[in-house]
């Protein structure tokens, strides 16, 4: 655990001055409100007749002076408090988001990408409240209790030990009572989360509930589920508000020990005598033994801090305790070595578009016995045209995902321009492989902004000359903005044909040597995806050209198809040979030209 | 289909605090009483506290001076003194035991008053909580779909996770705390009023002070919580972006750039949360010290006001300073002690100020939700089921025979006549738009005969979806202008129109439960072989099978362990199982490859034979069996037939299938 915090707590960086200077005004703060009582009581002792108000103005100029010191150690305390617990939650953030993108797939499924959004958000959440609360209160609470008791001595002598000797009772009752009411907290709490996620499914699944006319059971459901949970929440709540009236009746008792023992010894050891007020009248005047009763109310003002500070303690260790589990879970992933990084001596240039698969399967999980691609053997010379077909789920894109080096081999190795893919800079690779994407990402901004995702330095010729080619250009040109046009959102400005196309001249920019197009032409009219497909032999003759598709005539021209079938090739080869010889392929091809039905 | 609207963080509305208490106190008003009693008792309680401490004071000093007296023989423990009760009240023949005996039974009291309010609060909150969540989630059933497509997801989640959250803050805690200190602050007033006018006037001057601190300051930390907490939401978003497209990132070796775009929000998130932060941890050592200065200014005017010769005293009770001496002990010091209670509630009481604002922030958006008109359904006609007599007449029965008619009460005459349902479906020239400004259908008109397939062919946003939401009354429209049977469908009830249709939609959603709940979904009576027989005809059977537990696989996160594909053949097996008499089935195979598809069409088939079906399809080889091709564009039906005489036409339909044009 301690390595965790430890690892965590490197995240403060820059902000470990205003980290460190907090508990220092802490301090003061504490020290402040320590001493103000027993000015206070002293204050209220001297207020006797025979005192004029220039002997009462030492104690007004001191309590302000000690008002204004507390105020500015408060004021600075908490900013200085707010910029390191905030700076350091937004180190921590920027350390995960950089270590998350560092990831290899591999890791993302090990964390699941949504416990990483958790843990990004909620879990920094808890830790900066946590360091908030350390920097603050973990210094300031102890010490009030070492101050007070002190305090309490120096004011009280013997009767102090009452407050020692209810310390550790109060501590036990309240640690227990917390530790005992957080476990069902958190058990309730993983339930709260599950009714939750059945609300997010009730409304994303609003139209099929209606559909079917399922309301009523919905509604059931959620109620049974609800219900339950409402119980057992009640059960914790139940235990929870004894904390309040058990604390109360240690205070009291303590209260009453006190007043009791304190009343009984001012009496027996106080003398009184007559004595004369200022003006001379016969007034009785007390000889204080050992305690005066202006004592008393600074004793039990003491007490009460003593006892609170113990609270404090008590209820920041819990806490702290219940954010450890965040911590743990930050760590983890700080910890956690991406399974896929840069060679010792990477090779930085990428020769040629050449690829090979030299026995190569893949399985995505070591545990799983089903491998996603099996044995595939495959040489594609620099240049070539390849089609790959195959089913749902037959290992098309796990096998596009191995050449830019998404994943890693399991067994076999992949080779571009005839260098193991695991040899190279990764940037390097990528560069020089472009992936267009089924699902096409566009980014809010202009068509420009969105083109140069490719290649930032690129000029408004190059981007033109790279719409061209995705036969985008017209479609642009004619707008009023031209490059300028907005892109909304996802690209909801643009039909799914257009998105397929702006997503290709992007890939484009990057000038690669290996273009490959998962399914990304789907949406694009058989028309305009025979000009890209000439366009693309045409202008870019020497970049190797990897398609996957649905539509047969999209590959059909293709120097090599590969037919993909439960993770294995099928069989490779042209359209025609394909035809004769391959039946899936034939299949799919029936599927497709059959006009009329059968 | 309207844009979602953003996450409002307007101003709640006004009344809603006491819109929550109301509702509160219906459902709760004898705990509520409890509480309220209680609550008030160990106020009470509390105050005496002090009280006492004065009382054992004025014991002493009644008490030592009679040691002057050597002959009697004083004993504080047992003897017998006469003191007074602040300052006033004559309180005879107690003693130290008699003091601490009342004030340990009083103390007993309080404990079990503060042990009864804060447990039944507590219980009242998480049963209050618990009836509001079910109500908001029993009315959001009966909500129309045009709620769900003008609110975001996350938006509504968030009502049943944040804003609930702050609404068990303002009850649980804020409420009992501000009716505590209310009571506290106004009971020291009389107090202190009772003591000295012009020094309460001091207090007050000085609360007037903590008054603005708490409106400045703390305001200014209630609108940063709220923009912090609009800040997480952009850094959660981004974060969910960035892991889900992950994928572009890399091949496009984007990492650095979209580091940068995230410390923008991430830098935004910084100041926001430090502003508030600020604000938040210097309110309290402002308005504690406010009340340390508040302490000394009234010592000073005391001593100035009092020790001046001829001084009179102004107060509630009349008491008279006699001399000094009564002045500092019977004046000066129990008031200075009381001043240090108020000003400490009332610095209490200004921390509750952001969890006010917050919670009456999430319980306005909560009680918004409620107030959502529910989805209108006047319709009387039932859906029954029938069997047929040998002379092809029949009757209503109650099992199921998988026939069905139309039930057709007559308030005129009280008359009941039944309608055979043969899936005789018309629209007769509508138009429509969601958000009144924008047309979406113009001129519709569209006639499904039993048992025909209708197919609806056009770009995405022609408004071929908008066609179904009709048919089933997702949005409804004018009188008449759809009939089903000859029937207006605004006179059916609405959950048997539903029932007679099956829907399968292109987005799949799954439920948590296993593979065979999902199924049985579609009708919830269906038997375990039943739903067997719906997963073979949806060609689902043999992958399911495949599934670690097969049928009884539990799926979870809206089946995400499932391929697209997969996902879709579920869905078809549900709408197979629920066996509906008329089918509509929106872009069903989007997902699945051209050869699974065509094994599911199979399914499919058989699901449409005999059934009025409603298809939109993004491939045209799916629809080229409809009995009716209806091409749409822009809300308008542009070219209607069969597949032969539009593609003999060579029209639109003969663009959009010879792929010259782009579809979607």
């Amino acid at each position: 655990m301690l390595k965790s915090i430890f690892k965590v707590l490197k995240s403060v960086r820059e902000f470990k001055k205003y980290a460190i200077i907090t508990p220092l005004f802490m301090i003061g703060e504490a020290a402040v409100e320590c001493a103000l009582p027993l000015v206070m009581t002293n204050f209220v002792k001297i207020l006797k007749p025979e005192n004029s108000i220039q002997d009462l103005l030492p104690y007004f100029l001191a309590i302000i002076a000690m008002a204004i010191v507390s105020i500015t150690c408060g004021i600075l305390g908490g900013r200085f408090a707010a910029y390191a617990a905030s700076g350091f939650a937004k180190n921590l953030r920027h350390d995960l988001y950089k270590k998350v993108e560092s990831f290899s797939f591999e890791n993302i499924d090990h964390f699941h990408a949504s416990s990483l959004v958790t843990r990004m958000t909620t879990d920094v959440t808890n830790t900066q409240n946590s360091f908030a609360m350390t920097i603050r209160i973990v210094v300031r609470a102890p010490l009030m209790l070492v101050f007070s008791a002190i305090m309490a001595f120096v004011v009280g002598g013997n009767l102090a030990w009452i407050f020692v000797a209810a310390i550790p009772v109060i501590g036990i009752i309240f640690v227990v009572l917390a530790r005992f009411a957080m476990g069902i907290f958190r058990r309730v709490f993983k339930k709260y989360d599950a009714l939750n996620e059945s609300v997010q499914e009730n409304v994303s699944g609003m139209r099929v509930v209606k559909s079917y006319v399922r309301e009523g059971y919905e509604d059931n459901k959620f109620s049974t589920a609800s219900n339950n949970l409402s119980k057992e929440f009640i059960k914790a709540e139940k235990i929870v508000s004894l904390m309040t009236p058990l604390m109360n009746t240690s205070i009291h008792v303590v209260y009453i020990i006190t007043m009791f023992f304190a009343a009984t010894l001012i009496f027996k050891e106080t003398q009184p005598y007559w004595g004369t007020d200022r003006d001379g009248n016969p007034v009785v005047l007390f000889n204080w033994g050992s305690l005066a009763i202006s004592d008393m109310s600074a004793l039990l003002t003491y007490g009460i801090q003593i006892l609170m500070s113990i609270m404090m303690i008590s209820m920041i260790v819990t806490m702290l305790v219940m954010s450890f589990e965040s911590i743990r879970r930050i760590s983890e992933v700080l910890d956690e070595e991406p399974t896929i990084k840069n060679p010792e001596n990477p090779v930085m240039e990428v020769n040629d578009g050449s690829v090979v698969f030299d026995n190569v399967s893949f399985k995505y999980k070591k545990e799983a016995e089903r491998y996603a691609v099996n044995n595939l053997n495959i040489n594609i010379k620099s240049g070539e045209f390849i089609g790959i077909i195959g089913s749902t789920g037959s290992g098309k894109s796990t096998l596009v995902n191995l050449i830019s080096r998404l994943y890693d081999t399991t067994e076999g190795r992949v080779l571009v321009g005839g260098n193991d893919v695991r040899n190279y800079d990764l940037k390097a690779l990528r560069d020089s492989v472009a992936v267009v994407l089924q699902k096409n990402f566009l980014f809010s901004g202009t068509v420009a902004s969105n083109m140069r995702w490719g290649n930032k330095e690129a000029t408004d010729e190059e981007i033109v000359k790279a719409l061209r080619v995705a036969q985008m250009s017209e479609t642009i040109e004619a707008t009023q903005e031209r490059l300028n046009k907005v892109v909304e959102q996802g690209g909801a400005n643009f039909s799914g044909g257009q998105k397929q196309r702006l997503c290709i001249a992007r890939a484009l920019l990057k000038n690669p040597k290996i273009l490959i197009l998962d399914d990304s032409t789907s949406a694009v009219d058989t028309k305009t995806d025979r000009l890209i497909r000439k366009a693309l032999k045409n202008d870019l003759p020497d970049m190797t050209k990897i398609v996957i598709a649905q539509r047969i005539s999209s590959i059909e021209e293709a120097d090599q198809i590969i037919v993909l079938d439960n993770g294995e090739i099928n069989g490779i080869g042209t359209h025609k040979q394909l035809l004769e010889s391959n039946e899936i392929y034939r299949e799919v091809y029936q599927s497709q030209t059959q006009k009329g039905g059968n | 289909m309207p844009a979602p609207r953003i996450r409002q963080y307007a101003k709640p509305k006004k009344g809603t605090v006491a819109r929550l208490v109301k509702s509160l106190w219906k459902n709760f008003k004898l705990e509520l009483i409890i509480s309220l009693v209680t609550l008030i008792l160990s106020i009470f309680v509390n105050l005496s506290g002090s009280v006492f401490a004065s009382m054992i004071t004025d014991l002493l000093t009644k008490a030592i001076p009679m040691k002057m007296d050597p002959l009697a023989d004083v004993n504080i423990l047992t003897g017998s003194f006469d003191i007074s009760l602040l300052g006033g009240i004559p309180l005879k023949g107690v003693n130290l035991v008699t003091l601490v005996v009342a004030l340990g039974i009083i103390y007993l009291v309080g404990v079990l008053c503060s042990w009864t309010w804060t447990r039944t609060m507590a219980i009242v909150t998480q049963k209050y909580l618990n009836l509001f969540r079910n109500k908001m989630f029993s009315h959001m059933q009966k909500l129309p779909i045009k709620y769900f497509d003008t609110h975001q997801n996350g938006a509504i989640m968030s009502l049943y996770t944040n804003d609930i959250d702050t609404i068990r803050q303002l009850i649980s805690q804020s409420l009992p705390n501000i009716i505590s200190t209310g009571i506290t602050v106004v009971g020291c007033l009389f107090v202190m009023l009772s003591f000295s006018i012009w020094m309460t006037l001091v207090v007050i001057a000085g609360t007037v002070a903590m008054f603005f601190n708490t409106k400045i300051v703390g305001g200014r930390a209630s609108r940063f919580f709220v923009a912090q907490q609009m800040s997480i939401g952009k850094v959660e978003g981004n974060i969910e972006e960035s892991i889900t497209g992950l994928k572009v990132i890399k091949v496009f070796t984007h990492e650095e750039d979209s580091l940068k775009d995230f410390e923008k929000v991430n830098e935004e998130l910084y100041k926001n949360s430090t502003a508030a932060n600020i604000a938040g941890n210097i309110m309290m050592p402002i308005n504690g010290n406010i009340g340390n200065f508040i302490y000394v200014i009234i010592a000073i005017i005391g001593c100035i006001l009092y020790l001046t010769p001829g001084a009179q005293n102004l107060s509630l009770s009349g008491m008279k300073v006699v001399d000094t001496t009564t002045f500092y002990s019977a004046l000066l010091v129990p008031f200075l002690m009381l001043s240090r209670m108020f000003t400490q509630n009332i610095s209490n009481f200004s921390q509750q100020v952001t969890f006010v604002v917050m919670g009456t922030a999430g319980a306005s958006r909560c009680f918004d939700l409620l107030d959502e008109v529910v989805e209108a359904d006047d319709g009387y006609v039932t859906l029954v089921n029938i069997k047929y007599h040998e002379d092809g007449t029949f009757e209503e029965t109650s099992e199921r025979t998988r026939d069905y008619a139309w039930k057709h009460p007559h308030k005129a005459d009280g008359t009941v006549t039944y309608t055979e349902l043969k899936g005789d479906i018309v629209i007769d020239d509508i138009d429509f738009s969601y958000d009144g400004k924008k047309t979406v259908l113009k001129n519709v008109s569209v006639y499904a005969h039993p048992g025909q397939q209708i197919a609806l062919v056009g770009a995405t946003g022609a408004g071929k979806t908008t066609i179904t939401n009709l048919i089933n009354r997702f949005y409804d429209i004018a009188d008449g202008k759809i009939r089903y049977d000859g029937i207006n469908i605004n006179k059916i009830k609405k959950d048997d129109l539903r029932h007679s249709l099956g829907v399968i939609l292109q987005d799949v959603n799954l439920f948590t439960g296993t593979v065979m709940e999902n199924i049985r979904y579609g009708r919830l009576d269906a038997t375990d072989e039943e739903v067997y027989e719906a997963a073979k005809i949806a060609n689902a059977y043999d992958f399911i099978m495949r599934l670690p537990q097969g049928f009884n696989t539990m799926l979870s996160g809206d089946g995400a362990n499932l391929s697209q594909g997969q996902r879709q053949l579920i869905s078809i097996a549900r709408a197979a199982v629920a066996d509906a008499p008329v089918m509509i089935l929106d872009e069903a195979t989007s997902s699945i490859d051209t050869r699974t598809e065509r094994l599911a069409q199979k399914g499919m088939d058989q699901l449409m034979k005999g059934r009025t079906t409603f298809v939109i399809a993004h491939r045209l080889s799916t629809i080229q069996n409809a009995d009716y091709i209806l091409v749409l564009d822009k809300g308008e039906i542009i070219e209607r037939g069969n597949h032969e005489s539009l593609i003999a036409e060579k029209g639109a339909y003969y663009q959009l299938y010879t792929g010259a044009v782009e579809l979607e």
